[in-house]
């Protein structure tokens, strides 16, 4: 999809023969995120959605009694910004806020900012270079502490100090500096242009913390800040209890900058266990309101559902269970290293082997039969409404095909039944974490393969290890010791560049860099690199996806990887509960305004 | 006896030491940092995984991490959680009421269904009573308590919907409900774990019973015409049970640790489920701990079971 093409479907939605849904739909089938999307209709000048809140306008505040949830990994902190996992950025959500939150079409919607910026209202500089946010005025930490710019300027500074070790500071590294304009006016001047601009201080990594308690433990005394643990935020909720690894607890929070919510008198967040029960918890016997991440087959959460309690709620993301195809080769040690850069694959780097795998992989059967619900098939290159589809990048399973692909490019079949090529044998070791639906997509690919003459073996290693960044066990997926390897990438902030950049050439993990670079599948191309660079620096956001889904098509055609399933966020909820999930923030970005019908 | 005592406290010094040695160098070579989730997460530059390793010490050599972990431990000093950034002590300390709340009761439980099956069945060895009894000690020392766990569970919350299957460590209520309901929520664990404890427990009872009942003196005993209600209370079971006290002693230190399949089924917050996640987090420093307080409580235990043993059987001197 080109710049035109883009241009021209945002015109459709300005003249309103497109809505704004279908638009971010096509985007997200292209690998655009949705908080993107919705930026290109911003700039565009297509007012903003208002974010669809609840239909329910309380006239008082509390009064809805305890609200109980449940996660199977319980927090461990309480400080957003050390926060390890969503687990304990869910639990700091609680009690702190961002400026603004993503809403489930990538809007931002304002918590302690007045009003979003945009070029509009003059609130995003045209270069790209700055961005003015106003703050809520009348908001005060739960001690009773004025929040005002002097807080955000803090974040900044305590984030960006590398000594602090925030796991945010991939979201301020660009900003240069943030003027204080009046008490509630400050502008990010950014160190260059920057496009996603939304990055600091929204969503779960935009949380923010009072100055005049952590003041004291900037830098490598960060770990000792007793507020660790015991947060105090201006959130709808106050902070009474916290258990590492089992119990979070809040009380309502009557000075809460929001009238007349939250509508709970009390919150109640319990850690542990396992997402089967977690769900019988809610959806059977209703001991529970609501449960995080049901990572459980669709099966057992349909039986669930017949219990009447309760329903599992389905929201987009963009996390993607992909193929990766070794581009170097994992058997032969160079320097110390296996799928050294100096090495080739021996039949990986032929595109025809390549392309008869990615018609092996039946994704339909892998949705049907292994996730249901909860995977949609196509990953995001394909599955939107059909006139935006990228005609080259429709996916298929076809074993005939492989087999024809194969042949025509001279890989035979031998006694065994296996193809073979120069005396290379098309016999390859495929691996993954232990997990079950994981080990059932395996089989899957495996029969097929067999079918189209290459053989198969099948490897699988504990998560605790095969996600370790261990420089010295072979095993980890950074290693990619084998010749295809499969898991789920996340996309932690709602916008692609970082996201992307797993296929850049300069990021290609080797043993020079331990491992930590992002491009696993070693696969180099210095034309993608140029559209990289050329992304990170473009302002215009139509042009920009653009550039984005140029990168995503050069990564399928190529078949770099095989996208498997894409995995939107499953929650179980009450039946009672009535609630907005958004799969580009926290699960509690709207928690305020919760409620539960009598 | 003195001697003895002294003897075996400083034979205890090297043990633990040697114990401590191979748990902390098992642990250092184990794969995984606590930090892996951020080498997976492409908005987290690896500098930051660099500077949390060097804050916590990862970065040095082993011998000297262990160094370090040793002297701070003959302080006191039980180390700093990597995932909670607090002190492991606190973190043990917060964990520990439940659990020796949960598994006492369950160890009570326990005891409580051993010491009358058991004694009664050894007075009528293969008879009926005894032929039951040994048929459920049976099934429920072969039953593993994540499968009890579970069918109690189906059984009681979602098929009859008495008891809650989620335990809560602070219950937000006061006076008799504060009671109500954690009686109502300890049922479940607590019978699971008790069953268990006891199944294997009434085994043992009975044959030390039997062996005892056997013996001249409690034939001398009827003789003299004493009730049998005397002679089975006041000579065999005084004489049996001495085995049965080490037997429990031994036990004690495992009610300190917790028990970690039950604790995750019913999400009891004890040590035992602070051991399991803390494992899966590669929180080194609270594995550590744990483990080398068990260790410690182990070794201790040992040594009271023996002392106890001199004391409740003449017979046996210690030198």
């Amino acid at each position: 999809m080109q710049e035109r093409e883009l241009r021209h479907m945002i015109g459709q939605v300005k003249a309103g023969i497109l809505s704004r849904r279908e638009f971010v739909q096509a985007m997200l089938a292209v690998g655009v995120t949705a908080p993107l999307a919705a930026q290109m209709l911003a700039s565009a000048g297509v007012a903003q959605a208002q974010t669809k809140g609840i239909m329910f306008n309380p006239t008082k505040r509390g009064g809805g009694g305890q609200l109980k949830v449940l996660w199977w990994q319980s927090p461990t902190l309480l400080n957003p910004h050390f926060a390890t996992g969503t687990k304990d950025q869910d639990g700091s959500r609680i009690f702190y806020e961002p400026l603004a939150s993503f809403d489930p079409e990538g809007n931002l919607f304002p918590v302690l900012a007045a009003e979003v910026p945009s070029v509009q209202n003059g609130g995003v500089s045209k270069d790209g270079r700055s961005v003015t946010w106003k703050l809520k005025k009348g908001v005060t930490w739960h001690d009773g502490k004025p929040f005002t710019a002097a807080d955000v300027v803090f974040n900044w500074e305590f984030v960006k100090d590398p000594k602090t070790a925030a796991r945010t500071i991939g979201s301020y590294t660009d900003i240069e500096k943030i003027d204080t304009i009046d008490s509630h006016t400050v502008r990010l001047v950014f160190k260059k242009p920057v496009p996603f601009w939304a990055n600091a201080f929204c969503g779960v990594n935009g949380m923010i913390v009072p100055k005049h308690l952590f003041e004291p433990y900037m830098g490598e005394k960060s770990r000792e800040a007793p507020n660790n643990l015991k947060p105090v935020g201006t959130g709808a909720f106050k902070f009474v209890d916290f258990k590492p690894g089992d119990i979070v607890r809040g009380e309502l929070n009557p000075n809460y900058h929001v009238p007349n919510r939250p509508f709970f008198d009390s919150i109640e967040m319990k850690g542990g266990g396992d997402a089967v029960s977690a769900a019988r918890a809610v959806m059977q016997t209703g001991e529970y309101d609501y449960a995080w991440n049901m990572q459980v087959e669709d099966e057992i959460l349909k039986r669930f559902e017949q219990g009447g309690r309760g329903k599992a709620d389905i929201v987009t993301t963009g996390n993607i269970e992909h193929i990766q195809c070794n581009q170097t080769d994992p058997w032969t040690e160079v320097d110390g290293e296996r799928s050294s850069i100096k090495t080739k694959h021996p039949f990986l780097t032929d595109p025809a082997v390549r392309q008869a795998l990615s018609v092996l992989v039946d994704r339909a059967s892998v949705q049907e039969q292994i996730y249901g619900r909860t995977a949609l098939t196509t990953a995001n290159f394909l599955n939107a409404p059909a006139p935006f589809v990228s005609k080259n990048n429709r996916w298929e399973f076809n074993v005939d095909k492989a087999n024809q692909i194969l042949e025509a490019a001279g890989w035979k079949k031998g006694a065994d039944g296996i193809r073979a090529k120069d005396g290379k044998k098309l016999k390859m070791v495929y691996q993954t974490s232990i997990n079950a639906p994981r080990q059932k997509t395996q089989q899957i690919v495996k029969q097929a393969c067999a079918k189209a003459g290459m053989e198969i073996e099948i490897k699988s290693v504990t998560a605790s290890v095969y996600f370790s960044s261990d420089p010295g066990n072979l095993d980890t997926y950074p290693h990619f010791a084998t010749d295809l390897q499969m898991y789920t990438v996340t996309e932690t902030v709602p916008d692609p560049q970082d996201f992307m950049l797993q296929f850049t050439p300069w990021e290609i993990a080797s043993k020079e860099n331990k491992w930590q670079g992002r491009n696993i599948t070693r696969w180099q191309s210095e034309e993608y690199g140029k559209l990289h660079k050329a992304a990170e620096a473009e302002v215009d956001p139509v042009k920009r996806a653009a550039l984005f889904i140029q990168m995503n098509d050069m990564v399928i055609k190529n078949v770099v990887v095989i996208p498997v399933a894409w995995r939107p966020r499953v929650s179980a909820i009450s039946n009672k509960l009535k609630l907005t999930q958004s799969g580009w923030d926290s699960d509690f970005w709207q928690l305020p305004f919760w409620y539960k019908e009598a | 006896m003195s001697k003895y005592l002294l003897r075996r406290v400083l034979i205890m010094v090297p043990v633990l030491a040697g114990i401590s040695l191979v748990l902390f160098t098992v642990l250092a070579l184990a794969p995984g940092d606590p930090f892996e989730e951020l080498a997976t997460n492409p908005n987290v530059p690896p500098e930051v995984r660099a500077n949390l390793r060097h804050q916590f010490g990862l970065d040095d050599p082993i011998p000297i991490r262990y160094a370090r972990w040793f002297t701070s431990m003959l302080k006191g000093d039980w180390g700093f959680s990597f995932v909670s950034r607090i002190n492991v002590g606190t973190l043990i300390l917060q964990r520990l009421p439940t659990t020796l709340w949960v598994l006492g009761l369950a160890q009570l439980l326990g005891l409580l269904v051993a010491l009358p099956v058991g004694i009664y069945a050894a007075m009528r060895p293969y008879s009926f009573f005894d032929q039951i009894s040994t048929t459920l000690a049976f099934v429920g020392f072969s039953l593993p308590t994540f499968f009890t766990g579970i069918l109690f569970i189906l059984f009681f919350s979602i098929y009859l919907d008495w008891l809650p299957f989620i335990y809560r460590a602070d219950i937000g209520a006061t006076g008799w409900r504060w009671y109500w309901e954690n009686a109502r929520q300890a049922v479940m664990p607590v019978v699971v774990l008790g069953l268990a404890q006891g199944a294997s427990m009434t085994r043992f009872v009975r044959s030390a019973m039997l062996e005892v009942i056997r013996l001249d003196y409690i034939n001398t005993a009827r003789a003299k015409g004493l009730t049998e209600k005397v002679t089975i209370l006041k000579h065999a079971v005084r004489n049996a049970l001495i085995p049965v006290v080490t037997l429990v002693a031994l036990q004690i230190p495992g009610i300190f640790t917790g028990a970690v399949i039950t604790e995750q089924i019913f999400r009891v917050p004890g040590i035992g489920s602070l051991l399991i996640t803390s494992i899966l987090a590669n929180d080194t420093p609270v594995i550590m701990a744990i483990t080398f307080v068990f260790s410690c409580l182990v070794v201790l235990f040992n040594l009271v079971a023996d002392l106890l043993y001199g004391w409740l059987d003449p017979r046996i001197s210690l030198r």
